[in-house]
C-alpha cells in the first residue's frame, strides 16, 4: 500500500489563531495561575532580567563608555599599537569577540534558570 | 558595454541564476504547511544564523561601511559594530521570549500581548514604512553598483533589482529564502575576503603609506582616528545617538524578526542568535580595511562624494588589468547578493503583514482577496513604492539612510518589545501612545534630513540623529500612559507571560 502525499495546501502567513490544545497535567501550578505557580514564574521573570542587566551593563562599560573616554581624552586616539591606531583595534577588531563572549556567557546563565525553573515545577506536580 | 565590464556582467548574471536556481531547487522539497512557511521544525542554528547573517548584510554593510570610513574616519566604525551589538541587545531582551510568543511580525506580538486591533494597525504601518525606509537605499545602491561596473545609467539598476526580487519572491516560500539566504552569507564573506587578501599583499608589497597618515583624501591623520562625530560636544551628541539607534533598532526590523519564527523554540532561538554574532563579527573585521586602504589608493573616490562605489572601484585601482577585474568581478557579486538577500527578507516580511492587515481585508464592499493573492499583491506594493522612491528620492549615502531605518525601528519597536516582554503594566493605551510619540518624532527626522542638507546648530543635529531623544521619549510615554490606564491591562496578561517566559520543556497549555 503506497502512502498518499499530504495533500498541498496554500500558505501565505502563520495561523493566526491557533487551536487551543487541552492542557497537559505537570505545568498546571503554572497554568492555573496558583499563588505557588505565580510565585515560580516571578521568580525566573526575575533572574532572567537579572542577568540580562549584567550583560547590558557589560555591554554599557565594554563599548558604551568609549565615546565617552575617547571624548575626554581625544590623544588617546593617537596611540597606536603594531602600527595600528588604539580607537581601530577597540572598535574594528576587539569588539567583535568581546560581544561574542558576553553573549555566550549570558546564553549559558539564561539555560541554566530555565532547566532549575523546569526542575521545579516537575517536582512539585509529581504526585 | 565595454570589454571590461564583461567580467562584472557575468558575476551579476551568475549569482542572479544561482539565486533563482537555489530558490526554485529547494522549492521541491517543500511540501507541507509548515515545510512552506518556515520549515520550522528542521531548521538548526548554523544554517539559521548564515541565514539571519546573510539576509543581514545589506548594501550598508557591503558597501557604505567601507566608504563612510574613507571619508570620515574611525568615527564610523560604530556602524558595524552597532549592527552586531543589536544582537546582542536582541538576545538578552527579545530572542527567546519572542519566538515563544509564536509571532511572526511584531504586528503578531502586539495583538497577542495587548490583544487590540489599534495597536495591531499601527504596527503593521510603522513595519511598512521602515520596510520602505530600508529597501529604497538598497535599490539605490544596485544602481550605483551597476553603473559603477557595466556603465549602466543609474536607473537601470534602481529597476532591475526589485525586479529580480519580485520574481524571487512571487516564486518561493520562506523554506527555500532559508538556503538562499545561507548561501548569499558565504558569498558575501568570500567576495570581500578573497580580494582583500590581494589587495593587502599589494599594499605591503608597494611599500606605500600607512593609510592613517595617507591625507590625500582630506581628513588629517588625529581626526581620522578620532572614534567620534568630531571632537565637541555635538561629536559627541551624535555618536551616542548613533549607538542608542543601532544598539536598540536590531530587534525592531521586520525581516530580523519573522527569522525568528523559524527556530524550533526559545532555546534554539539564542542559540542561533549568539552564532549570528559571531557571523556578523566576522564579516564585519573586513569592510573598514577597504576603507582604510581607499585612503592610500583612492583619495579621488573620496573626494568625488561617491564613497559609497569604493569597494568596487578599489581593486581595480590597485590591481590593473585582468586580475584586478575578476577582483571587481568578485565584489560585484558580493554587492549584488546583498541587494538580493536583504531586498528579498524585507519584500517578504513587509508583503507579510500587508497581505495580513491591509491587501487581505475587505474595503468598501470589494471581495476580500484570498490568501495567495494578497500576499502577491502585498509584494508588489512592498517593492515597487521604495522603487519609485529610490528614483526620486537623491541618495544620502546607502549607511545613513539604513542607519534612519535603524533610528525608527528603535524609537518604536523596541519600546513595545521590551517592555511588552518584561512588564504587566503595559496597556494597549500606552503601547499606541508610546508608538505615536517614537514613531512621530523620528519620523519627522527622517523626513527633515532626507529633504534638507545638514546644518550646524543643535537642532539640526538632533535631528540627524535622533535616536538618542526620541527613544527615551517612547518609553517614558509608553510607561506614563499604561500607569494612567492601568485599570486596562489586558486580563490575560498572566497567561501571556507564562507562555512567554517557561521554557518549552515545561509541558503548558500554549494555546
Amino acid at each position: 500500500m503506497t502512502e498518499r502525499p499530504p495533500e498541498r495546501v496554500r500558505v501565505t502567513g502563520p495561523p493566526r489563531r491557533p487551536t487551543r490544545r487541552p492542557a497537559m497535567p505537570r505545568g498546571r501550578q503554572i497554568d492555573e495561575e496558583t499563588r505557588l505557580g505565580e510565585i515560580y514564574l516571578r521568580s525566573l521573570l526575575r533572574e532572567q532580567l537579572r542577568q540580562a542587566a549584567v550583560t547590558l551593563l557589560l555591554l554599557a562599560l565594554g563599548l558604551g563608555s568609549l565615546p565617552a573616554l575617547f571624548w575626554l581624552a581625544p590623544g588617546l586616539a593617537e596611540v597606536r599599537m603594531l602600527g595600528v591606531p588604539l580607537p581601530w583595534l577597540l572598535l574594528g577588531v576587539a569588539a567583535y569577540p568581546f560581544l561574542v563572549l558576553v553573549g555566550w556567557r549570558y546564553v549559558r546563565a539564561a539555560e541554566r534558570n530555565e532547566d532549575d525553573f523546569a526542575d521545579l515545577v516537575e517536582n512539585v506536580d509529581r504526585p | 558595454m565595454n570589454q571590461a565590464a564583461l567580467p562584472g556582467f557575468l558575476a551579476v548574471v551568475l549569482v542572479t541564476a544561482a539565486t533563482l536556481a537555489i530558490g526554485t531547487w529547494a522549492l521541491r522539497f517543500s511540501r507541507t504547511t509548515s515545510d512552506f512557511l518556515v520549515a520550522s521544525r528542521s531548521v538548526g542554528p548554523g544554517l539559521n544564523a548564515s541565514a539571519i547573517g546573510g539576509e543581514y548584510l545589506s548594501a550598508a554593510s557591503f558597501l557604505g561601511i567601507a566608504g563612510l570610513v574613507l571619508v570620515r574616519g574611525t568615527e564610523m566604525l560604530w556602524y558595524p559594530v552597532g549592527w552586531t551589538a543589536g544582537y546582542l541587545v536582541l538576545l538578552v531582551l527579545v530572542a527567546a521570549p519572542l519566538r515563544r510568543s509564536g509571532a511572526y511580525t511584531v504586528s503578531d506580538f502586539a495583538e497577542t500581548r495587548l490583544g487590540s486591533r489599534q495597536v495591531r494597525s499601527l504596527c503593521t504601518l510603522i513595519v511598512v514604512l521602515v520596510g520602505w525606509l530600508y529597501l529604497m537605499p538598497q535599490f539605490q545602491g544596485a544602481g550605483i553598483t551597476l553603473q559603477s561596473t557595466l556603465g549602466a545609467p543609474r536607473w537601470a539598476g534602481e529597476v532591475v533589482v526589485p525586479l529580480i526580487v519580485l520574481t524571487n519572491v512571487l516564486a518561493g516560500g520562506m523554506r527555500s529564502i532559508t538556503f538562499v539566504q545561507a548561501f548569499q552569507y558565504w558569498l558575501k564573506l568570500t567576495a570581500l575576503l578573497l580580494p582583500l587578501m590581494v589587495l593587502l599583499v599589494v599594499w605591503v608589497g608597494d611599500g606605500a603609506p600607512h593609510p592613517v597618515d595617507a591625507t590625500g583624501s582630506g581628513q588629517s591623520p588625529e581626526l581620522w582616528a578620532l572614534p567620534l562625530a568630531g571632537g565637541d560636544l555635538q561629536g559627541l551628541y551624535l555618536t551616542y545617538s548613533l549607538v542608542v539607534a543601532t544598539f536598540l533598532g536590531t530587534m525592531g526590523l521586520p525581516h530580523v524578526v519573522v527569522r525568528f519564527y523559524t527556530n524550533p523554540d526559545g532555546r534554539a532561538a539564542r542559540r542561533t542568535t549568539l552564532a549570528v554574532l559571531a557571523l556578523l563579527g566576522l564579516f564585519y573585521l573586513l569592510p573598514p580595511v577597504y576603507g582604510a586602504l581607499g585612503r592610500v589608493y583612492a583619495a579621488g573616490v573620496a573626494r568625488s562624494g561617491r564613497s559609497d562605489v569604493l569597494v568596487l572601484e578599489l581593486p581595480r585601482l590597485m590591481v590593473p588589468g585582468p586580475l584586478g577585474e575578476v577582483l571587481t568581478a568578485l565584489v560585484t557579486a558580493g554587492a549584488f547578493a546583498a541587494f538580493l538577500s536583504t531586498s528579498s527578507g524585507l519584500a517578504i516580511a513587509v508583503a507579510g503583514v500587508l497581505g495580513q492587515d491591509v491587501t487581505g481585508r475587505a474595503f468598501g464592499g470589494r471581495r476580500r482577496l484570498s490568501g495567495i493573492a494578497a500576499f502577491r499583491a502585498g509584494c508588489v506594493i512592498a517593492v515597487v513604492v521604495p522603487c519609485l522612491l529610490a528614483l526620486a528620492v537623491p541618495g544620502v549615502g546607502v549607511a545613513r539612510a539604513v542607519g534612519l531605518a535603524f533610528a525608527v525601528a528603535a524609537s518604536t519597536f523596541c519600546p513595545l518589545l521590551v517592555l511588552g516582554i518584561w512588564w504587566r503594566g503595559l496597556t494597549a493605551a500606552g503601547a499606541l501612545a508610546g508608538l505615536l510619540v517614537g514613531g512621530a518624532g523620528s519620523g519627522a527626522a527622517v523626513l527633515w534630513t532626507l529633504g534638507t542638507p545638514p546644518g550646524d546648530g543643535w537642532g539640526s543635529v538632533m535631528l540627524q540623529q535622533p535616536a538618542a531623544w526620541s527613544v527615551p521619549a517612547a518609553f517614558v510615554t509608553m510607561w506614563a500612559v499604561s500607569l494612567a490606564t492601568r485599570s486596562q491591562v489586558p486580563p490575560d496578561v498572566h497567561r501571556t507571560m507564562v507562555r512567554l517566559h517557561t521554557p518549552e520543556r515545561v509541558p503548558l497549555d500554549r494555546g
